[in-house]
């Protein structure tokens, strides 16, 4: 009788340890799941459980189904610091975001320690200037939309003064800064410049100043909730435009909250669902289908970030080695006919900046507009 | 000139809002002793009710908004009153404003759980236009938002100076030990203003949300305002209240434009220290006599 009990339990024990050796391939989401960036860090989270849930589908990567595990961020420095040591506790092979440029400053150093490649939302110029080798894009850095935004508003705006609003966070004050650069080498002149806080929900002061600058051309530069407060708030006024902003002001979310305040707004777009591209468009779809909403750039970036784990990986490395996979990343160009869910041909340099076709748009009666499509950097 | 202008009718409509919160403040401390710091997310919620009522229920705006106020008023009203209020100010004032801190945490994280942490739209209750005016360019929400919170503090002065039952709300708020023994009915006037303060954070919500999104966290700066304008304007004067946020709704704008966007939350909490320093009891608030 004991010798059945110990043969049934050496049984158990040795299904559980066959159940536990099939083993997954762990990846973490560190971003912001809630605070005031939380529209931007549940798009992109939501675009990694997409991509996760496709991969696994069919089989995973090399034979191994992803293990997804979302930390939350709160949009706050201090407790993104303490998720992103749990998270590389956990020991995963990649790690996708944080969102917020403030958020990926601060957790930088935790993660070049750690040798775990981390794919970023953050825009911020100075983040790939930090000197980190693990760290890459998902979606332009400041320094790359600002230039084309600037060329738009000479050429096509014929803008001479511009008034600019901007957000007091790493993000906003990294794009004021390079804003500022590009329109003073080309001529235009910054006639007002407010500033305003992040989670902010009054702006009607600061529209007011904005109103008194009597500018060409007024610049938003923001994040999503407070982009579309902007709006509606300028529209409330009276504030005349053109609205010009960078991804942000005429993002999904932006527009979905600022309603028809958001029409007529303008500006460069890096990604975004409404791409005149196929692969673009129907990724859109899935994600609409499975998560009853319209997917903006934060969305893509998160999606395409899993798809390039996945090729590299299995493609160029055949195995799981995460310092491979940030060396290989480094100059590494992916098609789309060579891994379709990266959608659109995507390059990383050496620091881990991207490089992509962008967009100029325009939003028309609650939808964006593309008027131009506007090429790689590196064609 | 058309700036200043456009910057005070844009505060007095913002102080309108902390107003409305304000009085309620105030009209549940004068009858009940109590002091609730979940004034800010009973503000936030009637937007949520509204908007279940339109998404999970199909209703139409303003059915849903019908409906959103029924339940504001039994929930935040009624039912505050009788599974919170009653069974703690037993225990005395301070364990009631510990409660009331818990139930605002446990509002939001509610909302943030089931419904999310995005800020969704709001409809407005007028179309975006505007009105020029000696050469200034008013907003018609702003003028209708402080025309609304204008005319609900007009309706509740006369019904608390000009009704029965306001004479006898007040009677129970100055002495409710002398209104028991007036034959007036002290536990239902308390029970009329919980009624009363979940009908003013529905018509605040209605006002204020159109603008600022429907979000878990609007709660948190609003109750943080509306609790400095009733104190500014003295706690135990509804006139106060009044008062204390239409001020600050002001002084906030033209801090922003004047002073410093930055700063700008830091200029009402100088006015709160520099009232209380040398007049705790508010602007128009009443010195409060302590029986020993």
């Amino acid at each position: 009788m004991r010798r059945s009990i110990f043969a049934v339990a050496l049984a158990a024990l040795a299904l559980a340890a066959g159940t536990a050796g099939a083993a997954d391939v762990k990846m973490a989401y560190v971003g912001e799941i809630s605070g005031s960036i939380a529209v931007s860090g549940g798009n992109f989270r939501d675009g990694v459980i997409l991509a996760v849930e496709e991969i696994n589908a069919r089989g995973g990567i090399l034979k191994e189904k992803i293990a997804l595990t979302l930390y939350d961020t709160q949009t706050n420095p201090g407790v993104a610091r303490s998720q992103m040591q749990k998270a590389i506790d956990g020991d995963p092979y990649v790690i996708l975001g944080p969102i917020f440029s403030g958020n990926v400053k601060v957790t930088l150093q935790m993660v070049q320690q750690a040798e775990i490649p981390d794919f970023i939302g953050g825009e911020a110029a100075e983040l790939t200037t930090l000197g980190s080798a693990y760290l890459f894009r998902t979606s332009f850095g400041q320094q790359i939309g600002m230039p084309k935004i600037a060329n738009y508003i000479r050429d096509e705006l014929k803008a001479k003064t511009v008034a600019l609003i901007w957000v007091n966070n790493d993000f906003g004050k990294g794009g004021r800064d390079k804003l500022m650069k590009e329109l003073a080498a080309r001529n235009i002149k910054l006639v007002a410049d407010v500033s305003t806080e992040s989670g902010q929900v009054d702006f009607a002061a600061d529209v007011v100043k904005l109103k008194a600058a009597n500018a060409d051309a007024v610049f938003v530069y923001s994040n999503e909730e407070e982009c579309a407060r902007i709006m509606r708030e300028a529209r409330k006024q009276g504030l005349k435009g053109p609205f010009v902003g960078d991804t942000t002001l005429l993002s999904q979310k932006t527009i979905e909250l600022a309603a028809e305040a958001a029409n007529g707004v303008v500006g460069h777009v890096g990604l975004t669902a409404d791409a005149p591209i196929p692969a673009v468009t129907e990724f859109a779809q899935r994600f609409q289908k499975r998560f009853n909403y319209k997917p903006d750039h934060n969305g893509i970036k998160g999606y395409t970030a899993v798809y390039a784990v996945k090729y590299v990986t299995e493609k160029k490395i055949g195995k799981f080695d995460r310092k491979a996979l940030a060396k290989i990343m480094h100059g590494l160009t992916i098609t789309p006919q060579e891994e379709p869910g990266i959608l659109m041909e995507t390059t990383w340099d050496n620091v881990g900046e991207i490089d992509r076709i962008s967009f100029l748009a325009e939003v028309v009666n609650g939808k964006q507009n593309i008027s131009k499509v506007l090429p790689k950097l590196g064609k | 000139m058309a700036d200043i202008l456009q910057l005070l009718v844009a505060g007095l409509a913002t102080g309108g809002i902390y107003a409305l919160v304000a009085v309620g403040f105030t009209l549940l401390w004068q009858t009940s002793q109590t002091i609730n710091f979940a004034q800010g997310e009973f503000v936030m919620l009637p937007a949520f009710f509204v908007l279940i009522a339109m998404g999970y229920f199909g209703l139409p705006f303003w059915p849903a908004v019908a409906v959103g106020g029924a339940v504001s008023v039994v929930v935040l009203g009624l039912l505050f009153k009788k599974w919170m209020v009653d069974p703690m100010i037993r225990h005395g004032v301070l364990p009631l404003v510990i409660a009331t801190i818990g139930l605002a945490i446990l509002m939001k994280e509610m909302v943030r759980e089931f419904y999310g942490a995005d800020a969704w739209p709001f409809p407005a209750l007028a179309a975006t236009t505007d009105v020029a005016v000696l050469g200034a360019v008013f907003s018609v929400q702003s003028l209708i938002i402080l025309a609304i919170s204008l005319a609900v503090v007009a309706a509740l002065q006369f019904f608390l100076n000009g009704t029965r039952t306001g004479r006898c709300m007040q009677a129970t708020a100055q002495n409710p030990t002398v209104a028991r023994l007036l034959g007036i009915r002290v536990d239902r006037m308390i029970l009329y203003t919980f009624l009363i303060n979940g009908a003013l954070v529905w018509v605040a919500s209605l006002l204020i949300t159109p603008i600022y999104l429907a979000k878990f966290t609007n709660g948190e700066w609003l109750g943080l305002y509306a609790f400095i304008a009733a104190i500014i304007g003295g706690f135990n004067q509804v006139r106060g209240a009044i008062v204390g946020g239409l001020l600050l709704g002001v002084v906030d704008n033209f801090a922003a434009a004047y002073i410093s966007s930055q700063y700008r939350t830091a200029i009402p909490l100088m006015i709160l220290i520099v009232v209380i320093l040398f007049r705790p009891q508010g602007l128009l608030g009443r010195v409060e006599e302590r029986t020993v």
